[in-house]
């Protein structure tokens, strides 16, 4: 009797599509509002992330999360290199200078000043020049996307002067960051270079960047900084899951992504479950000859999961397609949207969102030919 | 046990009482009908509109209950067996052919006619080589691919008859198999029917208004207020 339920599900073909095709865009909104919400919580800790040499993150008690950190004062950083375990320690300025270009324009940046000596902190991930450039005088590294905010259209290119704050800079490399919540250029510097743009800007030592001798791992690490100092100092992991709850505990978007994703439930379970019902109520002669002819109510329900299951697999295929080729196009497109994909969590998760979709779509279907009389297969 | 079709009657319904509804919209629509039939017959029940002609059908296929009264399909009291062994029961012995075909349009005839002995456990490819089998023989050989809505009235009954016949039920239950047709393919329903389905261990019941085709009977039960009237044999 399968192919028997399979044909009844194609054989309205109209119906049998508009199915497919709630299910499909349901699976579409579900994974794609869940991945790139994922991929914004990724953003918010991607700075901490990119910073592979340290292990240790310290900062002034009340800071929460990477931008919004409150100043440190000089002596902090003599008291965390006091704190035994530490291998070494370094300051990293944060600043949010404006630059302006040659040609005139104006933005808003993200400036990371790193330790004159050991430069701590630097892009690993270069695509032209290089950080040990850094060493020269009045030299930044700038990241690729924030190149193409500040110079739009032209080619990527070395020795370029740039003014942040007034203070003039030569751009001497050009770093492959992975995107930021907010997209404001990333430039890295020394230090020493930092402080000169500071402006109206009070002092900016953010963070003082550890690492753990050997043997000592740098939760212990942490917990010894934080326990000898007062200061606040996590891992990085720690430290960017601190920034991913913040994200989720005092923004906007959870609730506004919340939203999406239960309208996407909703509407899938709406739409095909609605379809699935009507398709199944203008079926109803067709079950009640089945039954009268002797199908059984366990092979009818079968035939019913069958058929939305059927409907449900096609259309959550179709749906998946349909997002991975939105990730992959908007990738390609948009500078912004790098790093942004379809992780396969994201896939499992809306497997098991439209499978109850499924589910409740047909259960209404299969109340109504369990209650169905055969005898009514006699009446017109 | 293989009861002798000459001692046993293939359908004996004994004061059969069924009423629908509650109270004062509570219309009794059997009230005490005594039915037989032959093994080997045709057997007609006729009567007016709202007689109750279906709802009689219905009970002695099991598919309404009776509020009393019994029912004895060869033999057996059918209102002995559990829900499960009734299906069962319909699903090995019983034929049926409606007034509206109730193909599956979805289904060519030759899969429709296969759909007893697919719901009966075949192998498809199985079944569907007996239906077209049972096609050929009703005359639609050219036809056995075909979609139901591709097909004439005249021809979706006789894909109909070929479902009710393919698994060679003992009993066949027609409710007005020509009401939808002109005369001639009427016709030629009633004589294949009298031809394909009866044989001596089978018996076919069969409702109708349609008086063109009453020479087909070989008994006619009159179903009026609730009651068989008369059973006769038709004139000649
Ligand atoms: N499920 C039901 N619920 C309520 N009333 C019903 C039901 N089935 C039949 N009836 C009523 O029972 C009476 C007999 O119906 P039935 O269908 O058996 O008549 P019939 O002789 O087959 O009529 P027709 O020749 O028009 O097909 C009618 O008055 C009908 O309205
Ligand atoms: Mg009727």
């Amino acid at each position: 009797m399968n192919f028997v339920a399979l044909r009844m599900l194609t054989g309205d073909s109209g119906k049998y599509l508009g199915l497919v095709f709630a299910i499909a865009f349901s699976t579409f909104l579900l994974e794609n509002q869940t991945s790139i919400f994922a991929g914004i919580l990724k953003r918010t800790g991607a700075r901490i992330a990119d910073v592979t040499d340290a292990e240790v993150w310290v900062m002034d008690a009340d800071t929460q999360y990477f931008e919004e950190s409150k100043a440190l004062k000089d002596t902090d950083l003599t008291r965390v290199r006091g704190v035994p375990g530490v291998e070494w320690a370094v300051r990293l300025f944060k600043g949010m200078p404006v630059a302006r270009t040659d040609a005139g324009r104006f933005a808003q940046t993200s400036v990371l000043g790193l330790d004159d000596v050991t430069l701590v902190g630097v892009p690993r991930k270069m695509l032209l020049g290089s950080w040990e450039r850094l060493r020269e005088p009045d030299s930044i590294v700038v990241d690729k996307a924030g190149y193409e905010l500040l110079y739009p259209g032209e080619s990527l290119q070395l020795g370029r002067a740039l003014q942040l704050n007034d203070h003039l800079v030569r751009i001497v490399g050009i770093s492959d960051a992975s995107a930021t919540f907010i997209s404001f250029p990333l430039i890295h510097t020394r230090y020493s270079v930092a402080v000169n743009f500071q402006g109206l800007e009070r002092s900016q030592m953010g963070f003082v960047l550890a690492r753990p001798q050997a043997g000592i791992t740098p939760k212990e690490l942490a917990w010894r900084i934080a326990a000898h100092t007062g200061l606040r100092a996590r891992t990085s992991d720690e430290f960017v899951w601190d920034c991913i709850r913040y994200t989720l505990m005092h923004t906007g978007i959870p609730v506004n992504f919340g939203i999406t994703i239960a309208i996407a439930i909703l509407v899938g379970a709406v739409v095909a479950g609605q379809t699935f019902y009507l398709f199944t109520i203008e079926n109803l002669k067709q079950f009640a000859a089945l039954k009268a002819i002797g199908v059984t109510d366990a092979r009818l329900v079968g035939m019913i999961l069958l058929q939305a299951g059927m409907a449900g697999v096609i259309g959550f295929a179709l749906g998946t397609g349909l997002a991975a080729g939105f990730f992959d196009t908007i990738a390609h497109i948009f500078v912004a949207a790098r790093g942004m994909i379809l992780p396969w969590q994201n896939v499992a998760l809306s497997a098991v969102c439209i499978f109850f979709v499924v589910i409740a779509s047909s259960l209404l279907s299969i109340r109504r030919v369990l209650v169905l009389e055969p005898a009514a297969v006699f009446r017109a | 046990m293989k009861p002798k079709p000459a001692s046993i009657p293939a359908v004996l319904c004994r004061d059969l009482w069924k009423s629908f509804g509650e109270e004062t919209a509570r219309i009794e629509v059997l009230r005490g009908v005594d039915f037989r039939a032959r093994f080997g017959e045709l057997s007609f029940i006729v009567g007016p509109s709202g007689c109750g002609k279906t709802t009689l059908l219905s009970v002695i296929a099991g598919l309404l209950n009776a509020e009393r009264g019994s029912v004895e399909l060869f033999g057996e009291n059918v209102a002995g067996l559990s829900g499960r062994e009734r299906i069962k029961f319909r699903r090995r012995h019983l034929g049926f052919v409606f007034q509206q075909c109730n193909l599956l349009p979805a289904l060519t005839a030759a899969e429709n006619a296969a759909v007893p002995l697919l719901a009966a456990g075949w192998k498809r490819r199985a079944a569907i080589a007996r239906g077209t089998e049972l096609l050929v023989q009703l005359g639609l050989e050219a036809r056995v691919r075909a979609f139901p809505t591709k097909l004439s009235g005249g021809e979706q009954q006789r894909v109909a008859l070929a479902r009710a016949l393919v698994h060679q039920p003992r009993l066949v239950i027609c409710d007005e198999p020509t009401a939808a047709l002109d005369h001639a393919a009427g016709e030629a329903v009633m004589e294949l029917l009298a031809a394909a389905a009866l044989r001596p261990d089978s018996a076919v019941i069969v409702v109708t208004h349609d008086t063109r085709v009453f020479r087909f009977a070989d008994t006619i039960a009159h179903l009026d207020d609730g009651r068989i009237a008369r059973p006769k044999t038709p004139s000649p």
